[in-house]
């Protein structure tokens, strides 16, 4: 069983958890990410750590409720238990001094940018921060992005802060002698971004999230084509170069169970009745 | 006085099963097991030979004699004292031991009729004794040596549950949620009932071994800094890397490798969904590509979640099909197609990246290869397209690679196999391994007898070592 001793809601439908996890704490590095279970018959969910507490023994992940299992999550209180908590997952960020690093986060990505964020700047890096949201009301770690960057840029789909969309970066990317672009977000805004950076050839890096079971390898469904190869985003990444993703492929299969995950969610809501 | 010599009867008392119809609508076991009177007309069929051949097909070598004269004279605990002294895990292996290729292939009665059903007999005394509550053996004093396990498959956990006969202190560390490894994640319900996994898991904590799930080595601690705390580690990781055939559409939706459709269906426990909240999809059209095991139990699980129609398209002849006889037979019966001699060149998807149809080619038999089964070749030009909306790749796993990635010193083979010496030592000091990531893809119980070698090898090494 594992504690959440920190549970914050950051906006509307995203929430902070802060749980209990002494050995995950000491092992985990920016970029890494952790499966929990919520109960016996609960589904694996990844969830991306957004930072860690070595000393009191903690890890904090932030989670958008977007089906059944994230808003079952969502429900939790303060001093509640998990069943499950495995990581840490896949490969760490590689961070390094590079020079200029441009991290882009969307959504609910954002709260793990910040800690390969705080990383690169540690690192000696200039750092320029961009992060975007549907809309205003569902920014997060605005404050915290501020604070490890040296330029700070906000977006919304809907413009109701900052620059509408992200055609501004076309900009950016001419103005600025950028090194490497770090991308943590919605498919569409891994591949954007991507797309804007190809001609420049800055090295981009994406972090992937396809749907996932077990995590460790062993079951394939993780997996995506980068550069014509099959890679299982578990293990081999989950970061990889955007400029060699199919994430045309990736989109579909992100779809794979939406008709089974909406009747969950419909079951859920109905309070666990026998359909 | 001497006892009338009993006439030989060749056949096998029948296990009662499931009737075929009803079974593919549902996941509870098949294979209902003997009642106290089929339990002891089969152990009436022995021959009681002095050699004893069954015993050595058996890779644990169950005292297969003794169990039969005590379960002769219904004395169903000793009988199963007697299994447990060389098998911690009997209601499994009761259960999955391909016995026709091991204790029942050499028995001197299946030269004149069916072998005993010694699978069936060891099932029956354990289940005796699961209903009845485990005894738990006496220890032997703590010797205050710990040693770490990787895995609870049944390498680790036959390991950790002799080394804790032996007074070692045993932690198995296990990547999953649940003890069991293949056994859980893998082998479907109405196969081998999740229950009895756990009851056997249970008994294992019961010797005094921790299991610590949630805990992947190589990622939360490497063999190296295990060896910091433990004075010996066993690595039974296992082989769960599936493999697929690099052909084109592979990664479309709809196409899964076997193990992620049977770690959704039982570990996840999708058949009860959306209780559980995991969900998997099973189409109308179904191909499982592969002959094994795996393939079987794909296919027999998404026929009971409402498949119309199952294929299993197997590249070579019913001969060389690596599975256990009784799977096979059971498929069969609940309707399942079996096609062979045929392969997938490539799958073919719809507009939204969904796999609609595939396309196979023909195979013939040509000269035996390195595996000694005969080695298929396509016919060219008998490519033919079928209609499909789910395939199951279940063509093979390789080992587990995370702790070869993250081991320093460990001596691997290019396949990713784990070298080890005849008594389960690797290349590092204080480490052994067994089961599938030292053999490949094998057998519950090989694993098990890889577990037990190792053990005692680690006790030697433990008790020299001052
Ligand atoms: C490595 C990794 C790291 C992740 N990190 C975070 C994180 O830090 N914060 C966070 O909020 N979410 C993160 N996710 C996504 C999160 O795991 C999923 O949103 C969650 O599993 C959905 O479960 P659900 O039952 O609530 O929703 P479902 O009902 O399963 O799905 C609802 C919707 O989300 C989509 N979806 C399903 N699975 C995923 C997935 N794995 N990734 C993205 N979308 C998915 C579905 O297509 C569907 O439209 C991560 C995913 C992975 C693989
Ligand atoms: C579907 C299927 C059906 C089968 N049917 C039969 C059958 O009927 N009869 C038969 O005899 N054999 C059968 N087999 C084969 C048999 O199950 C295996 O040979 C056997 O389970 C191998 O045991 P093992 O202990 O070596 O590995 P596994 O059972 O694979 O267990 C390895 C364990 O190690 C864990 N692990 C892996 N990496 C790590 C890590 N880094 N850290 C911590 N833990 C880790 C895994 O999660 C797993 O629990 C079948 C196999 C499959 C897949
Ligand atoms: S070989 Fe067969 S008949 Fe002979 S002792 Fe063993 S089980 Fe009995
Ligand atoms: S363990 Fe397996 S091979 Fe050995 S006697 Fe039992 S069923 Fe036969
Ligand atoms: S999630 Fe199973 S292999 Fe990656």
């Amino acid at each position: 069983m594992y504690k959440i001793v920190t549970r914050r809601e950051l906006v509307p439908h995203i929430n902070l958890f802060e749980f209990s996890a002494k050995e995950i704490a000491a092992k985990t590095k920016p970029g890494q990410f952790v499966i929990l279970r919520i109960d016996e018959d609960g589904e694996r969910i990844p969830l991306t750590v957004a930072s860690v507490d070595v000393g009191k023994g903690t890890i904090t992940v932030v989670c958008h409720e977007v089906g059944k299992s994230t808003k079952q999550l969502g429900n939790l209180k303060q001093g509640d238990c998990i069943l499950d908590l495995l990581g840490p997952l896949g490969k760490p960020a590689e961070i390094g001094k590079l020079g200029t690093v441009l991290c882009v986060g969307g959504g609910v990505m954002v709260a793990p940018l910040h800690f390969q964020v705080r990383a690169f700047h540690e690192a000696g890096n200039k750092v320029i921060g961009i992060i975007g949201a549907k809309s205003e009301s569902q920014l997060i770690f605005e404050d915290e992005m501020r604070e490890v960057c040296d330029d700070l840029y906000v977006a919304t789909d809907d413009g109701t802060r900052g620059y509408k969309g992200l055609d501004f970066l076309k900009e950016l990317l001419k103005e600025r002698k950028i090194d490497r672009v770090v991308v943590m977000g919605p498919v569409v805004t891994m591949k954007t971004v991507s797309e804007l950076t190809r001609p420049h050839g800055i090295p981009t890096i994406v972090n992937l999230i396809p749907i996932m079971v077990d995590g460790m390898g062993m079951c394939g469904a993780c997996r995506v084509t980068v550069g014509g190869k099959t890679m299982f985003a578990c293990v081999d990444g989950p970061d990889f170069d955007g400029h060699q993703v199919d994430f045309e492929e990736l989109m579909a299969r992100m779809k794979m169970f939406t008709p089974q995950e909406k009747l969950a969610f419909v079951f859920q809501e109905e309070g666990g009745r026998r359909l | 006085m001497s006892k009338p010599k009993p006439k030989i009867k060749k056949e096998a008392v029948v296990m009662p099963k499931q009737d075929p119809k009803e079974r593919g609508g549902n996941f509870d076991e098949v294979a209902l097991g003997y009642t106290e009177e089929q339990v002891v007309a089969e152990a009436e069929r022995c021959l009681e030979c002095v050699k004893a051949p069954c015993v050595e097909g058996c890779p644990v070598e169950v005292d297969i004699p003794a169990l039969i004269q005590l379960i002769r004279e219904r004395k169903f605990d000793e009988a199963i004292r007697k299994v447990k002294e060389k098998n911690s895990l009997p209601a499994i292996c009761g259960r999955v031991c391909p016995q026709e290729t091991q204790c029942q292939a050499s028995c001197t009665m299946g030269k004149v009729g069916d072998p005993i059903s010694v699978g069936r007999l060891e099932r029956f005394v354990a289940d005796w004794e699961r209903k009845r509550g485990y005894e738990v053996p006496q220890q032997s004093a703590s010797t205050g040596k710990r040693v770490a396990i990787v895995g609870a498959g049944p390498a680790g956990l036959t390991a950790a549950a002799d080394l804790a006969k032996l007074g070692h202190e045993a932690v198995i560390f296990e990547a999953l949620h649940k003890p069991g490894g293949v056994l859980i994640y893998g082998i479907p319900e109405f196969r081998l009932p999740k229950k009895i996994v756990e009851a056997e898991a249970e008994y294992i904590e019961k010797l005094g071994v921790t299991i610590k799930v949630n805990a992947m080595i190589g990622k939360l601690y490497t063999i190296n800094e295990l060896l910091e705390q433990f004075d010996a580690v066993f690595i039974g990781s296992g082989a769960g890397l599936p493999r697929f055939m690099r052909i084109p559409g592979e990664n479309l939706c709809g196409v899964y490798s076997a193990n992620e459709f049977l770690i959704r269906v039982n570990l996840m426990k999708a058949y009860d969904f959306p209780r559980a909240a995991t969900p998997v999809f099973v189409g109308e059209k179904v191909a499982v590509i592969g002959g094994g095991n795996t393939a079987m139990d794909s296919a027999r699980c998404a026929l009971r979640l409402g498949a119309k129609e199952v294929k299993i398209v197997y590249r070579r002849s019913r001969q060389e099909m690596p599975v256990r006889a009784e799977e096979v037979e059971n498929a069969e019966e609940e309707g399942i197609a079996l096609e062979f001699l045929t392969n997938p060149t490539k799958f073919i998807g719809n507009d939204r990246g969904w796999v609609k149809a595939m396309e196979c080619i023909k195979m013939r038999l040509g000269e035996p290869d390195a595996s000694g089964r005969r080695r298929p070749i396509p016919i060219e030009g008998s490519e033919f397209t079928r209609d499909v909306d789910t395939v199951i790749m279940a063509i093979g796993r390789t080992p587990n690679p995370i702790i070869q990635q993250t081991t320093k010193g460990l001596e691997v083979t290019k396949w990713g196999t784990i070298v080890v010496d005849e008594n389960g030592k690797t290349s590092i000091e204080g480490v052994y391994a067994g089961g599938d990531i030292v053999t490949g893809q094998a057998t519950v119980i090989s694993a098990m007898g890889a577990g037990k070698k190792a053990a005692k090898a680690i006790h030697q090494h433990l008790t020299k070592k001052k």
